[in-house]
Parts: C-alpha cells; structure tokens; sequence
C-alpha cells in the first residue's frame, strides 16, 4: 500500500486537523535572519508594523511614510517589526527495510513514516514556519505542502535496506526531524548529531517500528533476510534468539537516546500499531515547547 | 525356517534389516526440519547471535517411537512369521507325494501345489528322494524316484484335469522303482472316494505313514439328470445352496448370464451322511433355453461344477410327416402342417418328408398329421422302441378308416367315426378343455376358455383309458392320450392338427402343449445305443473344460468312439463337447459326491496346518501405526500453531500434504489426455474460435497478398449471398496460416494455388490430412481458367506439387447426378469467372447403379474432400467493401447471369460441405421429378 499524493494529504489533513498550528520554539531566534512569523522586538525587515520614526539621511524617499507624514511637517518613515520564520527540515527514510509489516492489519513502516511526515509539515505550514523535505529549500505557504505531499509520495525506494539523510543539507538554525527504524548501522546518526549541533541545529529522531520487530514472536527454525535480500541469518530456534534481539534493540535504542541527549535533541519511539496522533503528539510538545 | 519360541519365521534374513533400526533413529532424529524464510528488517540485530540450544525442535521421542516400531513391525512381516509352525519330524526314507488332480481338486489348487512343494522343498533339505504321483489318469509305468528338487518344475505346471481323478491300477508296478526305506506318503486329496483309492490307502499304509491334506473348502459338483425333461442336480458336501448360473450367447453373441436357477430343496442321501442333492429344474423359455450353453454353480470354478448343454438341453430334432401343402396361399391355412410349422420352429429343428426320409435323419420327434401307417410300421415301431416320440394328430382320413381299431403305434384302441359335438345336427355344444391333472406332462397350464373342440375320434373304454389320457375335455373324453412303447411313447391328439375339428391348434395352449410334450422327448443317447450305420461312430472334440471350468479349444485331441464315450469323461477324452454329424453331445465331469475316508493314515486339520501366518496381522498394524503417524505429526504442527502466527503454521503443515500433493500434481502432469488439452488451449487462435464458432469460411494464405486479398473478399462476398439467401450466416473469413493454424475447428479451405507458393511443412499436411479425413473440404481452385486448354485442372505443377502428400482419392470431373447438382440450387456447371472448364471430385464407386425412378445414382456416400476447378471463383464472388462486384465477369447481362451461377454454386458447395449427402436422400424427390418434368416440356 503506497500513497499518491492526493491520498497522502488528505490522510495527512485528517492527523494534523488535531492539532493547533504550530509555531516552533523560539529559542535563539534572536539570531535569525530569514523574515517569517518570529517577530524579534525590533525593526527589520517584517510584515507587521513596529514604528514610525522619523527619516533620517539614508532613507530613501520611497520608505517615508506619506500618510503619517501628512499629519506632521516632519517625514516618518514606517518600520516593520523584523521577523524571521524558523525553517524546519523532516526526514523519512526511504530504506527498504520500512517497507516492512507484520500483518496486514497495520500499514508500513514506511506509510506510517510518510504519514508522520507530511501531517507534522502541514501543522509547521500551519504555523507559517518554513519546511521543506531534507534536501530540498524550506519554504512555506499552502503550495508548499502540496510539494510536501508529491515528494514524498514520489520518494523512490533507496534499494538499500537503511539510508541516510543528506548530511551537507544541514543549515545553521533549522530544526530537523529524522523518521526512520534506526535499525541498519547507526553510526552515520552519531556524526550526523555532531555536525547538527555544532551548527546549532536540533530536532528530533523518531524511530518508528513494526510491532513484530519490537516483540520478536518467531519460533523454530527460520531464516530470516533483510528485505533488499543482503542480509539474512539462520536459526535453528528463533523462540531462544529473542531475549538476545530485544537487548539488542533497547541497547540500540539506549545509544540513539543517549546520542540525543547530547546534542541537544529528542528521541522518540512509534509503533505502527499505534495511533499515528501519538506520534505526531509527541513531535508537536517536543518541537513546540 | 528360523524358530524362536513359538514363532517362526519363513525368510529369516529379512530380520537382518532390523539392524537398520538404531541408524534409522538418528537420521530421523538428525533430520532438521526445513527453516521458513521470514523477511525482516531487524536482521541487523540478529547477525552473529548464536543458537542458545544447537539443534532446535526434534521430532518427539513418542513419535520416533512410534514410527521405528512400525519400520520393525514391517520388517517382521516381511520376514513371513509364523505362529507355532507345524514341525512334523521328518521321518528318513523316500517320499511320495500323491496329489490328486481330478476336477475336484481345482478349488484352492494353488494351496495343494504350495503345500506339495514344501513338502518336496523339506524332502529335498533332507537330501530324501521322491516320486509325485498326479491322479490324472496319465501316470503309466513305474513313478521315478528322483532328487525332490528335480520334481518342483512338473509340480508347478501340473493342473488339474477335467475328469475325476484316477489312480493307477496296479499299485505294486507303480511304485517298482521305490528305494529303500519306509515311503513317507502325504496325499493331498481332493476328498472324493475313487475307484481304488481305499486299496491304495491300505497298501500305501502298509509301506509307511501316511498323512492326508484335505481339502479346505467343501465341494459342489453339478450334473445333469437327461429325463423326460432334462433338469440339473446340486451335490454339496454342507447346507449351502448357491444359484446356479446359466451362461449362453445374448442377442450380440456376448456370453453372458442368461438366468439364475434357485435350487430345491435339499435331500440328504442315505448311503453317505452329509452329502446333500438339491434338484434344480431348468424351467425356462424355450428360445431362452436353447441359448444355454452351460450351466455354471456360482462362485465355483472347476470342471465339475458345469454342466455343458448339449443337445440333451436344446432344440429337438422334429420331423414332420403329413400331405404336401398346397401351393396356394389360402389353402395353406387349412393344412395341419401349417400349424405344426409355425408352433414348432421356433423352438426346435424342422424336418418334413415323407416317413421314410423323416426317420433317416434319427429326428427325436415324429408328429404324424392324419396319417395311416402302412408298410413303414415295422421301422418306425423299432424307432419308437428305441425311444422315439411318435405324436400323432387325429383327422379326417383316420375317422373314415374302417379298421382303425387294429391300427397300429395308437395309444388307445380307437372307435371308427369319431363325433361331432355342436354341429347342425347333434345335440349339446362344443366341449371345452378340462383342467390338467396335477401331475401330468401339462402340469401348470391351464386351459382357455375359448378353447372349443366340435370333433374327435372317440377311445375305446379300456382299463388303462383314464392312467394313459393325459388331457380331457369337459366331459372327460379323452382329448389327448399318450402311451409308453419300449422306450419310447406314443401320443395321440383326438383332433385334428388344423382348425377344422377344433380351435386348439389356433390357441396359445397348442404351442405350450406342443412344447412340453417334444421337451419330453428322449434325445437319442450315443451311449445307449448300438453305432448303427446311422449313428457316426465317432464323435469329434469340438470344445472341452479344463480342470477349473473354462472352455478352451479342443486341440490335437484325437476323435472318440462311441463307446469310449459312454464310459465319461477320462484321459483323452476330457469334459467337453463333442460333436458327430449334426449332432452334439456334451461330457460333463461332475458326478455325484462320495466322500472319502482316510482309515490308518493322518490327516492334518486345517486348523494346525501350516502354523497361523502372522503377516497380515503385523502388517495390518504397521500401516495402523503409520496412520497414527500421520495423524499425530498434523496434530504436532497444529499445536505449533497459535493465533497470529497462521503462516508457520501453513509452513509446516504444508510439509506433511507436500509429497501427496506433489505426487497428484506428477500424475495430472504425466496424464496425456490434460497434455494434449492443454496444447490444444495453447496452440488455438482466437481467430479460429471465431470461425469454428460462426461458420466463417477459410482460405490458405498463399503469400501474394493480391491473391489473398481477393481470396478474402471473394469469400466475403459468398457469406454474404449465403446469409441473404440461406439458413446459414458465415462470420469474416478467417485466413488460414497452414504452417501454424490448427485446422481442426474449420470445415471449409479455400485455396487458390499460384506459382510462388511455399508447400507447407510435413506438420501442416498432417494436419490437412486430418482435416481431410474427419470430414473437411477443401477448394483448389487454379484461378487460370485451363487457359492451357489442356482439359484437367491446369496450373498443375503447382497444384501437383501442393497436393501430393495430401491423401486424395480418385478424381473424376463432376457427375452430373452428383449431389453439388442440387445441394441447394439446382446447377448444371459451376462457373466461376470463367466457365466451362470441369470441375474435379472424387470418382463415383464403380458399379453404382440408380434405383429406378430415381435421376440419380446414390453415389456420395460420403463428402468429397476435395474440389479441384479452375475457374477462379473467389473473383466472381469478391465484393469491395461497399458490396460491389470487384471483378467484371463476362459481358453484360450473360455475364451477371454467370456470377450468380457463380454464387449459386459457392452456396451448393457450402451447403455440400455442411450437410453432405442430405440431399440424396430421396424427401426431395417427388419434387425434383416434378421440376426435371416440367423443365423439359418447357423448351
């Protein structure tokens, strides 16, 4: 089951229509210099008005405000409060391993990702923040999140079982989300957090699962193969080999946290058996507090 | 044979394969089940975590238990063992092994032979010497005794004979040859007494022990009792009263059961307790009757228990003697003959003649229709005293004899005159018939009221009237009297044969009576009887029984004389039939039962016999086992199953259902008939579909797309002018790739032959032969109108060279009463566009002749399967896609006048192709004769 882009929007309208509009935090905000919905308490380039001051040498005739003029000898010209939008990058991974379930009363992984995705970028278009899929230039507006929905309802399979985002993407002051299963080699996550903070980017990782891959409920003698078929391991009793997968995994999910913390960033889990809202709940208090 | 304990075993190495066992359990325990594949991406975490316990979920010890305990337990039957074996202790000294191969020793044979062979395989262990002595009969000289393993070949290809079994006569010279020592004797006898079996016993006794095998199952022999009416008698040995089969030709010449005859009840015979007879009547229709070829007890199958029907059975000579009929039609129903005849013929065989002829050809029956015995009397008294049946019919010539008391071969003494009952001048009525005594020779018919007689001869009142009057009238005069002379009889009916005295002869009851009286007519025996030059001495084997009950041919066997004959079945002479001349004698085997007794000898009981055979058993519980098997090894992997996790367990059940699947799936793929189905679904066009599906008509792609274009709309335009004109409605014709279309869906091939054309391949010819054969037509059509003017159909490398390998029969140019005259239209030449140039089909059948009245000659008995013409008729028929003649034809109105010529013969073909020779039935031809008339007197 894949998205079109039609499909993917509406289905993405429906999650997000839970949610206020959502303006990202404002920290270090002061810093910023794109406009957007962010006003910084001083004038700037803006859409809302700040003050009108009186013109000094160096405007230009056309800034002087002629109607503010008109009541006084003196010319004022009108300044705007600068403002600045906050421009936020989402990740989902287009890993062949995502494209797992398992059952068929539950989507993919994949489709869950893509869901995350497109509703968190249609409640920060909401909020007039800028957003853009990693790789692509952030930009806002209702267009914006019909790109948004094309994009990701295109995305082409990466043919290797786990990818990584674009790491020279990263800008300075832009949040990101990362949506993936996190269960190939992590190693790119660990560098991709150092370079993230030390441009003083933060955000999220959100590691969404099957539940099969959370419980482990196989038994007997299985071969198990990665879904791009490079991987794959033989047991002769899966039931013995599960104690050992789930350590695996919290072991993993202990290193993602932990990477997380240090820089600054949250690490959040799903499973596609759960609510989709969950997930997007806990972006929205992570993202927006 | 290996012992242990109470059990035997008959090929103990087999029991070697029970070391087999211990491996067999590791490789069952070794066997891993198959892993499933499980896609997952968490394989990651997986790589290079070990198994915590090496080898998972082995098969259950319960369930291995179970599966090597049947392994053993086949292994053990295999092995033939045996529940406390007999072990006789073998006494040294030669052996001789008496079994009898009478006819009674064909039921259970194979068991006889099986237990004389161990015995012989036992002596042979021993190093004894042994003689085999079969009672056939054949055995002359003294017994060989040779090493018991020399004997086992004749052992095995002994069988049992068609006769009883025989015994040599002189015990002391057959047994000459015997070595030294006490003879071991073991008998395994049929259970019937012979002629010198207890004196056999008795000496045999005396040389040594002897042990006696009985039969297993008791013994049933079927014989014939040929009296008055012959009837069939049961001999059993127990209370069982099976059906008796008979067995003849059914209408088709198939033989089959033609009736099953329920034996009477059981008289037990006096001399021999035990032994019980049961009379079986043959009471069947006479037609049905002389059908039998045997009789057959059902469910036994050796030589005694058929009885072959021969003439005893079946149809009696009967020979006829009255005055020559009259020529006329309508006098012949006044001719006593005449009644005789119609009554009689079905059921036996007719002679008429005068007495002299008649009595020359030894008939059973004589009927004498009014006739007066003169000069013959002394040979037919002798011919009647021998046994003959002498029916005489009563009749105007006799009433008018003056000393008709004196006249001979009469059962009663008769009154000159007779009566008249009813007539003008005499008192009272017609008489009708009274009831039949109850025991008489017409029990259980009864009389019809209709039944009037107005005329008889009248008997002289004597003693014996009443015992020798076998049916009366109503007033107790004797209607019909019978008298026995020698061996004979004598009957006499009071009335005449014809319908003038009375109507008896036009009733149902004449034939009856007829029929029973000549069924009780003594059929002449060889036996009895001196071979007169009459008689054929010798009687030719035609058909004889083996020992179990089949008929087989006679062979190389040598003729029989008469008297041999009469002694039975013996060597050379088997049970079978025999024929001399016309007539046919049947040798039966069975005979009736005498029980034999074994007085000194020891007869081993069924009961200990050879030890009880465990095979079956531990087999039977085996294949149990295995069933348990199964049954638990689904029940395991439905355990394995738990909700959620429906795919393993589809995984591994699908492991047990795999091999049977597999083996179903081999067998529907190995099947032939699915093969070729399937082929064929592969191979057939949808094109064709279509046209097998509207009647579309064909033609072969040449390759010169102008021809098949024209092919395509000349046989457009000829679908057309049929679905405007007729029934039939062709759909677009279908082209017609020879090399690759399969033809069997099309009935009609258009080809127009050109130079360039490729010949089809070998494949493509088999096919058109096929084509040709089950009933298709093809249309060669040479399109250059004999422009050679050579007179047969031009182009003729070409078509030469197309239509070799095709199998075509004589040509010859159409008839003129050839059904394509007059399938639909009446033609008189099939003009394409161009005309006058022969048409080409399969010659007539010489010597066909028309039946008068009608034009034509019966002479398409089946469908030409070719028409081979030059006169391009595709391009009289093309039409454009608008309908409008593509090619001119001739010149002016002459020349449309030829194109519906040309269409009217397209339809007469199709019609020719679709229907065959409908048309020479004769429905049409008053109204043909009306038409070919009035068109002749038209000019």
């Amino acid at each position: 089951m894949s998205f079109s882009p039609a499909d993917l929007r509406a289905r993405a309208e429906t999650e997000a229509g839970g949610l206020p509009a959502l303006v990202l935090s404002a920290e270090r905000l002061a810093a910023m210099i794109a406009p957007g919905a962010h006003g910084l308490r001083r004038a700037g380039p803006g859409e809302d008005f700040w003050q009108y001051r009186p013109a000094a040498s160096g405007d230009t005739a056309r800034s002087i405000d002629w109607r503010r003029s008109a009541r006084s000898d003196a010319q004022f010209v009108r300044d705007r409060e600068a403002q600045t939008a906050q421009s936020a990058v989402i990740w989902a991974s287009a890993g062949q391993g995502m494209a797992y379930r398992g059952g068929t009363d539950r989507p993919t992984k994949r489709d869950r990702a893509r869901l995350l995705a497109m509703a968190l970028g249609m409640v920060l278009l909401r909020g007039g923040e800028r957003v853009a899929l990693a790789g692509q230039p952030p930009r806002s507006g209702r267009l914006q999140a019909d790109r948004l929905a094309q994009s990701l309802a295109l995305q082409a399979d990466s043919g290797a079982d786990a990818d990584e985002p674009p790491l020279e993407a990263l800008r300075p002051n832009q949040r990101v989300v990362l949506i993936a299963d996190f269960l190939g080699d992590p190693a790119w996550v660990t560098d991709y957090l150092a370079r993230a903070s030390a441009l003083g980017v933060k955000g999220a990782l959100l590691q969404v699962l099957d539940p099969d891959e959370e419980v482990f409920p196989f038994d007997g003698a299985v071969l198990f193969r990665s879904l791009s078929g490079r991987v794959s391991h033989d047991t002769r009793d899966a039931g013995g080999l599960r104690a050992a997968y789930l350590a695996r995994l919290a072991e993993r999910r202990d290193l993602l946290r932990h990477g997380a913390q240090g820089a600054g960033w949250h690490f959040g889990t799903h499973d596609t058996a759960a609510a989709p809202s969950h997930a997007l709940m806990w972006l929205y208090q992570v993202l927006g507090g | 044979m290996l012992i242990l304990g109470p059990l035997g075993f008959v090929t103990p190495w087999i029991l070697a394969a029970l070391a087999a066992l211990p491996i067999l359990w590791i490789i069952l325990r070794a066997m891993p089940p198959a892993p499933r594949l499980q896609q997952f991406p968490g394989v990651a975490l997986l790589l290079g975590l070990r198994d915590p316990v090496p080898v998972a979920r082995r098969t259950p010890w319960w369930l291995l238990l179970l599966r090597l305990l049947a392994m053993a337990l086949l292994i053990l039957a295999f092995a033939g063992p045996v529940w406390k074996p007999v072990q006789r202790a073998a006494e040294p000294g030669p052996l001789l092994v008496v079994l009898d191969a009478g006819w009674a020793a064909a039921p259970g044979w194979a068991g006889r032979q099986a237990r004389a062979e161990r015995a012989l395989q036992d002596a042979s262990g021993d190093g004894r010497p042994a003689a085999l002595l079969l009672t056939d009969g054949r055995q002359t000289g003294p017994l060989v005794f040779s090493p018991a393993s020399d004997l086992l070949a004749r052992l095995r290809a002994a069988a049992p004979v068609a006769w009883s079994s025989r015994l040599p006569e002189d015990l002391a010279e057959t047994l000459a040859d015997q070595p030294e020592g006490r003879l071991n004797t073991l008998w395994i006898a049929d259970g019937l007494d012979s002629e010198n079996r207890a004196d056999w016993l008795a000496q045999l006794t005396a040389r040594g022990p002897v042990t006696v095998v009985p039969p297993a199952q008791p013994l049933m022999a079927l014989t014939l009792h040929s009296d008055d009416t012959p009837s069939l008698t049961l001999h059993t040995l127990d209370d069982q009263a099976p059906a008796i089969l008979a067995i003849g030709p059914d209408p088709q010449g198939t033989p089959r059961e033609l009736a099953r005859l329920t034996p009477g009840d059981a008289t037990e015979g006096a001399a021999d307790a035990g032994i019980r007879t049961r009379p079986v009547a043959i009471d069947l229709p006479p037609e049905l009757r002389n059908r039998i070829t045997r009789f057959q007890i059902e469910g036994q199958n050796h030589a005694g228990a058929v009885v072959l029907a021969d003439d005893r059975v079946r149809r009696r000579k009967v020979g006829l003697v009255g005055d020559a009929d009259s020529a006329a039609e309508g006098q012949q129903l006044l001719s006593p003959l005449h009644y005789l005849r119609r009554a009689l013929a079905p059921t036996t065989d007719l002679v008429e003649g005068g007495l002299g002829d008649v009595l020359d050809t030894a008939p059973d029956v004589i009927i004498m229709a009014d006739q007066l015995l003169q000069d013959e009397t002394p040979e037919l008294a002798e011919w009647v005293d021998e046994g003959g049946l002498l029916i005489r019919f009563a009749g105007p010539r006799m009433a008018a004899y003056e000393t008709l008391p004196d006249e001979p071969l009469l059962p009663v003494r008769l009154r000159p005159g007779g009566r008249d009952i009813g007539g003008a001048l005499s008192w009272g009525d017609p008489r009708g018939l009274a009831a039949f005594a109850a025991d008489g020779v017409f029990t259980g018919l009864t009389a019809p009221d209709e039944v009037a007689i107005r005329a008889q001869l009248m008997a002289q009142p004597a003693p014996d009237l009443a015992a020798r009057t076998i049916a009366s009238l109503s007033d107790n005069t004797p209607l019909i009297t019978r008298a026995p002379v020698g061996q004979g009889q004598v009957v006499l009916f009071h009335v005449t044969a014809n319908a003038d005295w009375s109507n008896l002869p036009i009733s149902g009851l004449f034939v009856q009576m007829l029929d029973r009286l000549v069924a009780s007519a003594r059929v002449s025996n060889p036996t009895e009887q001196p071979a007169q030059d009459r008689e054929q001495p010798f009687w030719m084997p035609e058909q004889v029984l083996d020992g179990f009950g089949l008929a087989e041919g006679a062979g190389d066997l040598a003729p029989v004389a008469a008297d041999q004959l009469a002694l039975g079945p013996g060597p050379g002479q088997p049970a079978g039939i025999y024929a001399a001349g016309e007539r046919r004698l049947a040798l039966n085997a069975g005979t009736p039962l005498i029980r034999a007794d074994w007085p000194g000898a020891f007869v081993e009981s069924a009961a200990d016999a050879p030890g009880r055979d465990l095979t079956g058993w531990l087999i039977a519980v085996a294949a149990l086992l295995l069933a348990l098997d199964a049954l638990c090894s689904a029940l395991l992997m439905r355990g394995r199953a738990r909700p959620g996790r429906a795919a393993a367990a589809a995984g591994t059940a699908a492991g047990g259902t795999a091999a049977a699947g597999l083996l179903v799936a081999l067998l529907f793929a190995l099947s032939p008939g699915s093969a070729r189905a399937q082929d064929a679904a592969e191979v057939l066009n949808p094109e064709l579909l279509r046209a097998a599906n509207e009647v579309a008509l064909a033609y072969v792609v040449t390759g010169d797309a102008e021809v098949d274009e024209i092919s395509r709309q000349g046989l457009q335009g000829l679908s057309r002018a049929l679905f405007y004109r007729s029934s039939v409605e062709p759909g677009e014709p279908v082209a017609v790739d020879l090399d690759s279309d399969d033809l069997s869906m099309l009935t009609f091939l258009y080809w127009p032959v050109t130079d360039g054309q490729p010949v089809p391949s070998p494949l493509a010819y088999m096919r058109l032969n096929h084509f040709l054969r089950s009933g298709g037509l093809i249309l060669f059509d040479t399109r250059d109108g004999d422009l050679a003017g050579l007179g047969g159909p031009d182009m003729g490398a070409s078509l030469q060279g197309l239509a070799a390998p095709l199998e075509i029969p004589p040509l010859s140019p159409v008839p003129e009463d050839h059904v394509l005259t007059r399938a639909f239209y009446l033609l008189e030449d099939f003009p394409g566009r161009w005309q006058g140039r022969p048409v080409w089909v399969e010659a007539p059948p010489a010597g066909a002749e028309a039946t008068e009245g009608v034009p034509f000659r019966n002479l398409n008995d089946g469908v030409t399967p070719v028409v081979i013409g030059a006169n391009s008729w595709a391009e009289a028929w093309a039409v454009d896609d608008s309908g409008m003649p593509r090619f001119p034809v001739g010149r002016g109105y002459e020349g449309e006048e030829q194109r519906e010529m040309a269409f009217r013969f397209g339809i007469n073909l199709i019609m020719y192709v679709l229907t065959g020779n409908y048309k020479s039935d004769q429905v049409h031809v008053p109204a043909l004769l009306e038409r070919l008339r009035s068109e002749e007197v038209m000019p």
